[in-house]
């Protein structure tokens, strides 16, 4: 599922080359990078798995402002095997990186909810670093509508 | 900062609890202009720390993909009684703070 | 001809212009009367149904500090006078808006709360709209939470009830739509990802998604008109009042949800 997300993000990324001498100023902001530079600082270069993380996003959320999203992490949660971290990312977002939660042992149960802001309808990434090095990593597909009606208020 | 905290009031020893906060924030992105077409500066709450009995148990990190009036749902272990303290911080560097009691049993 | 079937007549009409007249005095409800809720997504409905997660709720625990906060030269606080809100206030958000005994006017709860801090506490009125009059209305909202809206319509807010009718059937702005072509005649149907609801008042102060914090029944009045693009009308203007009262009376029946969450 990540491959596909970053095979569909290749292209982003031409564009995103193309654009730099326009883009610089924007580029120099971490917080603006594209999701596959901020995995792979994150990860270091090792290979992230798809599986044991579950994450829930409502099919159709009725409004991008307030989405409702759950993250669960299938791990024992013992001091020898846990979750260190869950890292959440919308590519569509002007700031992708959602949040980045850091937990233990003491969490006793990998899981976290939270409700996010979706620019437009777009496929949500979280990653899982756990305590024996490894990594691991989900999708969901989320569709934003918008309201009817134009709010001046 | 207006907050709510929702944890049991009491729990078993080894029992995992759902811990539960809402802030009252309004998340400015950064991106949104007022009424005379200026830019809002960002402003979220990047930072939250839960600590029990003195020991962080959970952080985040936030930016503004988190939606305003910022909610976290999470989980610990009861190990002791004590008092769950939450710590917070936004791009302005205005802080809040709360605490809780929790009655651990057994 | 003898007079008798003219007087006859005459009676009859008067009889049914009376009846017209009495009919006038109650909205026409749309059947069966529905909550907004019910014209939301599950997402949304969850969100207004849990407590915790409600973020309204937040503008409720604000309240609750406001509601026993000393305030202005006469340091009082609303429980000062009030006491212990879910005796004195349970109940006192399906009443409004109602005429106010001493200026003869259409107050609405906002309304009310800034006429205590005026006149009572002697303090600087919260402005309409504001953080700390949202979390007041929400507070005493809530202790309506659940009990029927019962707007009273008689000989003293007659004819605010009649301004806000006729507001609600004429059209306005670009668009040339009236409140009632949206909400009256096609409630329940589809207007873009959206279904149009009956437009009850009966969940504010509301937690809306689109403001991203707690708004006012005049503010939706506001986004409804931005909508057709008409001119807005100030917030708490009396002829919002007048339409507040046209729409409690309108909503008879269905109980209060504050503080509500729309998408």
């Amino acid at each position: 599922m990540l491959t596909n997300l970053l095979r569909r993000s290749f292209i982003t990324r031409i564009a995103a080359v193309v654009a730099w001498p326009f883009a610089a100023s924007r580029a120099a902001d971490a917080s603006t990078e594209p999701v596959e530079v901020m995995v792979l600082k994150l990860t270091g270069g090792a290979a992230v798995q798809s599986g044991r993380v579950k994450l829930e996003l409502p099919l159709l959320a009725d409004n991008g402002n307030s989405v409702s999203l759950k993250v669960t992490v299938d791990s024992p949660m013992t001091a020898a095997d846990h979750v260190k971290s869950i890292h959440v990312y919308a590519a569509r977002n002007p700031r992708p990186n959602v949040a980045n939660f850091y937990l233990g042992p003491r969490a006793g149960r990998a899981q976290i909810s939270t409700r996010v802001r979706l620019g437009g309808s777009q496929r949500v990434l979280a990653v899982a670093a756990l305590s024996d090095g490894t990594f691991w990593s989900t999708t969901a597909d989320v569709v934003v509508t918008l309201s009817a009606c134009y709010d001046a208020t | 900062m207006t907050a709510r905290i929702q944890i049991p009031a009491s729990a078993k020893r080894g029992e995992v609890i759902e811990i539960r906060i809402a802030i009252q924030h309004p998340m400015e992105t950064g991106f949104r202009l007022d009424d005379g077409g200026r830019a809002i500066p960002k402003n979220v709450v990047n930072k939250l720390v839960c600590r029990y009995n003195g020991i962080e148990i959970f952080r985040a990190e936030m930016g503004s993909g988190i939606a305003a009036n910022p909610f976290l749902d999470f989980f610990t272990v009861a190990e002791a009684s004590g008092e769950l303290v939450f710590d917070w911080v936004d791009d302005r560097g205005q802080t809040g703070s709360e605490r809780v009691k929790l009655t651990v049993s057994g | 001809m003898s007079a008798a079937p003219w007087r006859a007549l005459l009676f009859c009409a008067l009889a049914v212009s009376s009846l017209v007249c009495q009919a006038q005095r109650v909205a026409i409800k749309p059947q069966p009367l529905k909550s907004g809720l019910e014209f939301t997504g599950a997402e949304v409905r969850e969100l207004q149904q849990d407590d915790f997660a409600n973020p309204g709720m937040l503008w409720v625990t604000r309240g609750e500090t406001l509601w026993r906060e000393a305030a202005g030269r006469e340091g009082k606080s609303c429980a000062g006078c009030h006491g212990d809100v879910k005796a004195s206030m349970q109940g006192a958000a399906t009443r409004y808006p109602r005429i106010d005994a001493g200026s003869s006017l259409l107050i609405n709860l906002d309304g009310r709360i800034q006429q205590c801090r005026e006149r009572r506490q002697q303090a600087e009125p919260f402005k309409y709209e504001s953080p700390e009059l949202l979390a007041l209305t929400a507070y005493i909202g809530l202790q309506s939470r659940g009990m029927p809206m019962n707007a009273v319509i008689d000989w003293q807010n007659r004819h605010n009830f009649e301004a806000g009718r006729a507001m609600y059937y004429r059209r306005m702005g670009q668009m040339n739509l009236s409140c009632a072509q949206c909400h009256q005649d096609n409630w329940g149907k589809k207007l873009g990802p959206e279904t149009i609801s009956q437009g009850h008042g009966v969940a504010y102060p509301i937690y809306r998604l689109e403001w991203q914090t707690m708004g006012s029944l005049h503010r939706r009045f506001r986004s409804c008109l931005s909508g057709v693009r008409a001119e807005l009308l100030p917030l708490g203007s009396p002829e919002f009042l007048d339409l507040e009262l046209y729409l409690a009376s309108r909503a008879g029946g269905l109980t209060i949800e504050t503080p509500g969450v729309r998408r």
